[in-house]
C-alpha cells in the first residue's frame, strides 16, 4: 500500500487498510528497541518538534525516543517554555517554528481541532498528540497494536471501556478504531461521564461495572482527569473508586485471557487497584513499549519520504 | 519490450550450486558460516544455498532475512517505501556472514545491508554472494561470489525471476 | 427627484399585490403604482426592472453594527453598506456595543451617526438592563425618547426572572417590543450543539434545552403579565414546539430565526472551521427540519440575520477561543430564497417574513410597496447563481461559513427612502 497522508490528525479518518499498514510497519520497528544499538539511520537529517501545551511525560518521551531511534533530531517545546504565556497565538507560534524547517510537529493541546488548524497552514507533517477531548490517534494505534499482539486479532472482541468517556480523547479514538474493525464495545462509567448520543457510535452503555466487564476480552481503564475538572462529574474520587475502580474480582469474571489496559498515568487505588495493575492480565507496560514502535512507524510513514 | 534470457531455470540452479561450492571452499566448510538474504529475492537465493550446503555438509547454517529499507540512502527521495521485517534469529558476533542478493548494480543496497548488519553486532567477516553482477558500481564494493558477470548499459534492466514468487525461474535482460 | 421603476414583477406581501407594475417614486415616498406610468417631465431617472422582482426593502430585527466601541469589527457605515448590498433597508442593531446602549447618550450617538453615514435606516435596540449585567433596569424611557425601537439584552438572557418580568411590564408604557435571547448559562458554556457532531469532534456542547428552558420561562412570564414577547434566533425543534403550543392560548408571542439555522447543521462544525461557531449553535438535522417546518406553518414569523461581524484575528484561533457569530447581511437573502426553491415557503410568504412581519413587530410604517409608503424598495433576481466571496463583502466581518458556496438569488438594487444605496442592475 502507498502511504499518502501528510498528517495524522484523527483515527476516525483512517481506513482499516491504513491502520493495519501502520501496525505492520510498527512490527518492523519494534525490534530496533530490543537491540543493543537502538538506532537506525532512517530519518537522519530530519527534525521533529514536539509542541506540548499540556503537561505530558509519557507521550512526549515516547515520541522523542521514537524520533531519536530513527536518527531524527528532536526539539521539545512545552507550555511552560513556549510563547503561549507571552500572548502569541498558536498559529504564530507554529509559523515561527515552521520557519526553522522542521519535518514534523507533534502537537498536544487542550483544545479540539488545534492540530487541524496547524495542518491547514503548515507544510510540516502534523501529528496529533492529543487534542482536548477529541482524539489521541497514536494512543489508539498503540492500543490496537497491543491488542493484536496479545489476542492475535483486532476484530470480534468484546471490549469494555471504563471511566470518563465524555472527556476522554483516548476513549474516542479507541471507539473509532475498534468500531471500524467490528468489535463489540461497552462504555461504562457514571452517567455524568457518558456523553449523550454515544449509542449512535454503535456502542453499548452500561453503568454497572460488574456487568460491563463480564466476559470481556479487553478491559480498557481510563484515567480520572483530576486536573481537567474530572471531579465535577462525581461526588468524590473515593465514591468513584467504590463504584468504578477495577478490582481483581472484576477481572476474574472477564474472559480467561482478558487483558487490562490503561493509557497512563494511573491513579492507583482510584480507577485501578494494585493487584490488577500489577497482575497477570495487565498489559500496561506493553502498551508503553509498543507506543515507541507505533510512533516510529507513524513518523517514518509521514516524513520518511518526499511528497 | 525486448527481452533476452541469459540464464534459464537449469542454468540458475547450476549457478547456485557453483556459488555454494565456492562459499564452502573459501571458508573451509560451514563452520562459523551464516547466510543473510536481502529482501526480496536474495532471501530465496539464500534459502537455496542453505539447502545445498545441507546436502553437502549435512547441516544447515544459520539463516536470516534482511530488509534494508531503514538504511537506504535515498529514502528522502521516495514516498516512505514499505518497511518489512528483518529477521536474524542468531548472534552475528564473530560469524562469517554471507550476504546474498540477486543483482549487484550500484552497490548501494549492499552498503545499506552492511550498515544494517553492523548495527546488530560485529561479525568476523562479511562476504557477498550475488546471482548477477551487472557492473556500473557507484561505491567501492565487490562481490566475493558472482554467478554471472554481465555488464549491461543503463538503459537495460536485469531481472531475476524465482519460482517462489514469480511463477517461473530465469534471469533476463529487458530494455527500459 | 423622481424615479420610475419600470416593468418589474411587483410582490407586496402586505397588500397581496403580485403582478407587473410601474412604480413612481418621488423624493422619499412611493407616489404611484400602476400598470404603466409615463416617464415624468423634467429630471427623472428610469430603472428597467423587467424580468426581475420588485419587493419592499427587507427589514432585519436583529443585527450587530458594533459601533460605538468595536469599530475594528464593523461600523455603522460598513454595516449598513453590507445591509444595503444584502437588500435590507431597515436594521435593528443590538445594544452590546462599548459602551453598551443603555443610555440616552449612546442611543443618540447611534441615531446621529446613522443619519449621517448610514446607507439604510438604523433603529437602535436598547439594553434591558444596565450594562447588560442583568442586575437593574436600564433607563428605557430615556432611550425611548432618543429613538430606540425595542429592548433586548441580546447576547444573554436576563437571568433573573423577576427582573425580566419587570422589563416586560415596564416596556408596555412605551409599546416597545421586548426581544429575548434565550439561553440558560448554567446549561450552556460550550461551543457547538451538543449532539452527534460534538460527540465526534470533542468540542464542548451546548444542549438544546439551554435554549428551550428560557423560551418556556419567558413565555410563561409574558403570559402572566400579558405583555408581548419576541423570542429571537430560535434554533431548536423544542423551541418551535413550545412557541406553537403557547400561541394557541397566548397570541402575544412572536419569534424569529436566522438563515444559518435553516441552512446548516452541526455537521458543519466537524471541520473545526471557526466560522461555524455561532450562538445559539448550528443544530442537528432534526432541529433544522423543525425550523423549516415552523417557517412553513407560520410558527416562525420573521427571518432575522443576527449579522455578527468579527475581525479576522478573533476567528483565526482555536475553536474554543474563537468569537461567536456569523457575518450574515450579504448571504441572508440568497439563503432565504432557498426556502422558496425547496417549497418551504412561497415567494410572498418568504418576503412577508422579511418585510411586513418585522415591520409589524417594530410598529413602523415600512415593509410594503403602497402609495404613500416610504420608498424602501429592492429589485432582485431569484435565478442568478453566484459564489460567495467574503473578500468582496462590504462588511468588515468576513466571518462566514458560506465562503465559496454557490448560492442562487441575488439582490441587484436597493433603494432606501428614495435613494439608491446599492445598484448592480445592468
Amino acid at each position: 500500500m502507498n502511504w499518502k497522508r501528510k498528517d495524522l490528525l484523527d483515527i476516525r479518518d483512517l481506513s482499516k487498510e491504513e491502520i493495519l499498514f501502520i501496525l505492520d510497519t510498527a512490527e518492523s520497528f519494534k525490534d530496533i528497541s530490543k537491540r543493543e544499538i537502538k538506532k537506525v539511520p532512517t530519518l537522519r537529517g530530519k527534525t521533529v518538534i514536539t509542541l506540548f501545551y499540556e503537561p505530558s511525560t509519557r507521550t512526549r518521551t515516547s515520541f522523542e525516543i521514537a524520533a531519536k531511534r530513527l536518527s531524527a533530531d528532536t526539539i521539545n517545546i512545552s507550555s511552560s517554555t513556549s510563547s503561549s504565556t507571552k500572548g502569541e497565538t498558536l498559529k504564530d507560534t507554529a509559523r515561527n517554528l515552521e520557519s526553522m524547517r522542521p519535518d514534523a510537529i507533534v502537537i498536544r493541546h487542550s483544545m479540539p481541532g488545534a492540530p487541524h488548524m496547524l495542518a491547514a497552514i503548515l507544510d510540516s507533517s502534523i501529528i496529533n498528540g492529543g487534542d482536548g477531548s477529541h482524539e489521541h490517534p497514536t494512543q489508539a494505534l498503540l492500543d490496537l497494536y497491543t491488542i493484536r499482539e496479545k489476542k492475535g486479532r483486532v476484530d470480534g472482541l468484546k471490549v469494555a471501556i471504563v471511566g470518563d468517556i465524555a472527556h476522554s480523547r483516548v476513549a474516542r479514538s479507541n471507539i473509532f478504531s475498534l468500531k471500524n474493525f467490528g468489535n463489540e464495545i461497552i462504555c461504562c462509567g457514571p452517567p455524568t461521564m457518558i456523553p449523550p448520543y454515544i449509542e449512535t457510535l454503535g456502542v453499548r452503555v452500561e453503568y454497572d461495572l460488574e456487568k460491563a466487564v463480564r466476559k470481556a476480552d479487553v478491559i480498557m481503564m481510563l484515567r480520572i482527569q483530576k486536573e481537567r475538572g474530572g471531579t465535577k462529574y462525581i461526588p468524590s474520587t473515593k465514591e468513584y473508586s467504590t463504584l468504578y475502580g477495577l478490582t481483581k474480582k472484576h477481572v476474574d469474571t472477564a474472559a480467561d485471557d482478558v487483558i487490562v489496559m490503561h493509557p497512563g498515568p494511573m491513579n492507583r487505588g482510584t480507577e485501578i487497584m494494585d493487584d490488577v495493575a500489577d497482575g497477570p492480565a495487565s498489559v500496561i507496560l506493553d502498551q508503553v513499549e509498543n507506543g515507541v514502535a507505533v510512533r516510529m512507524a507513524v513518523l517514518y510513514l509521514l516524513i520518511g519520504g518526499e511528497a | 519490450m525486448k527481452k533476452k534470457v541469459i540464464l534459464d531455470k537449469k542454468a540458475v540452479d547450476r549457478t547456485i550450486t557453483r556459488i555454494t561450492h565456492e562459499i564452502l571452499e573459501k571458508n573451509g566448510g560451514s563452520g562459523s558460516l551464516s547466510l543473510i538474504g536481502i529482501r526480496t529475492r536474495g532471501v530465496y537465493l539464500a534459502n537455496r544455498i542453505q539447502d545445498k550446503i545441507k546436502s553437502v555438509e549435512g547441516m544447515k547454517p544459520p539463516f536470516g532475512v534482511l530488509d534494508i529499507t531503514m538504511y537506504r540512502d535515498d529514502i528522502s527521495k521516495l514516498r516512505s517505501p514499505e518497511v518489512k521485517k528483518t529477521e536474524i534469529p542468531f548472534d552475528v558476533n564473530n560469524m562469517t556472514v554471507v550476504l546474498v542478493d540477486d543483482v549487484l548494480h550500484t552497490g548501494r543496497t549492499i552498503r545499506a545491508a552492511i550498515d544494517a548488519i553492523m548495527d546488530l553486532g560485529r561479525p568476523k567477516k562479511i562476504q557477498l554472494a550475488v546471482l548477477v553482477d551487472r557492473g556500473e558500481r557507484e561505491l567501492p564494493i565487490h562481490p566475493d561470489y558472482a554467478g554471472i558477470i554481465c555488464p549491461v548499459s543503463e538503459h537495460h534492466e536485469v531481472l531475476v525471476r524465482m519460482s517462489e514468487i514469480d511463477g517461473k525461474e530465469e534471469v533476463v535482460i529487458v530494455k527500459t | 427627484m423622481k424615479t420610475l421603476i419600470r416593468g418589474g414583477r411587483v410582490i407586496d406581501p402586505k397588500t397581496g399585490r403580485d403582478g407587473t407594475f410601474d412604480i413612481l417614486v418621488e423624493n422619499s415616498v412611493i407616489r404611484e403604482i400602476s400598470d404603466t406610468i409615463k416617464k415624468p417631465e423634467g429630471k427623472a431617472q428610469v430603472i428597467d426592472a423587467s424580468g426581475r422582482i420588485v419587493a419592499p426593502g427587507l427589514i432585519d430585527v436583529h443585527c450587530h453594527l458594533r459601533e460605538p466601541g468595536f469599530e475594528y469589527k464593523e461600523t455603522i457605515l460598513t454595516g449598513t453598506s453590507a445591509a444595503a448590498r444584502g437588500g435590507f433597508t431597515t436594521v435593528v442593531c443590538m445594544a452590546n456595543t462599548s459602551p453598551v446602549n443603555d443610555s440616552r447618550s449612546v442611543t443618540e450617538f447611534i441615531v446621529d451617526k446613522a443619519r449621517t453615514e448610514g446607507k439604510c435606516r438604523v433603529l437602535p435596540c436598547g439594553a434591558i438592563t444596565r450594562g447588560l449585567k442583568g442586575e437593574e433596569l436600564a433607563e428605557i424611557g430615556e432611550m425611548f425618547a432618543a429613538g430606540i425601537i425595542a429592548i433586548s439584552d441580546d447576547g444573554r438572557s436576563v437571568r433573573n426572572a423577576g427582573l425580566f418580568r419587570k422589563a416586560l411590564e415596564y416596556a408596555k408604557t412605551f409599546g416597545l417590543p421586548v426581544i429575548s435571547h434565550c439561553e440558560d448559562e448554567t446549561l450552556s458554556g460550550g461551543y457547538v450543539h451538543e449532539g452527534t457532531s460534538s460527540l465526534l469532534n470533542g468540542l464542548e456542547g451546548i444542549p438544546a434545552i439551554a435554549e428551550e428552558i428560557i423560551v418556556e420561562r419567558d413565555i410563561a412570564i409574558a403570559r402572566y403579565v400579558d405583555a408581548p414577547v419576541h423570542i429571537t434566533h430560535i434554533s431548536t425543534r423544542g423551541s418551535v414546539g413550545i412557541i406553537e403550543a403557547a400561541r394557541k392560548t397566548f397570541r402575544k408571542v412572536t419569534c424569529d430565526t436566522c438563515p444559518h439555522y435553516f441552512s446548516l447543521t452541526d455537521e458543519a462544525t466537524l471541520t473545526f472551521d471557526t466560522n461555524t461557531k455561532v450562538n445559539p449553535p448550528l443544530r442537528s438535522k432534526r432541529d433544522v427540519d423543525a425550523i423549516r417546518e415552523g417557517l412553513n406553518k407560520g410558527v416562525v414569523d420573521i427571518i432575522a440575520t443576527d449579522h455578527a461581524p468579527h475581525e479576522y484575528t478573533s476567528k483565526d484561533v482555536e475553536y474554543d477561543l474563537a468569537t461567536f457569530g456569523i457575518s450574515g447581511f450579504e448571504t441572508a437573502f440568497a439563503l432565504s430564497l432557498g426556502l422558496v426553491r425547496d417549497g418551504v415557503l412561497d415567494m410572498k410568504g418568504l418576503l412577508a417574513k422579511m418585510t411586513i412581519n418585522p415591520a409589524r413587530l417594530l410598529g413602523i410604517n415600512a415593509g410594503t410597496i403602497t402609495e404613500g409608503a416610504p420608498a424602501d424598495i429592492i429589485i432582485f433576481d431569484p435565478g442568478i447563481e453566484w459564489t460567495v466571496d467574503r473578500g468582496s463583502f462590504a462588511s468588515k466581518g468576513k466571518n462566514t461559513p458560506f465562503h465559496g458556496a454557490t448560492l442562487r438569488g441575488k439582490n441587484l438594487l436597493t433603494m432606501s427612502g428614495g435613494t439608491i444605496v446599492f445598484n448592480e442592475l445592468k
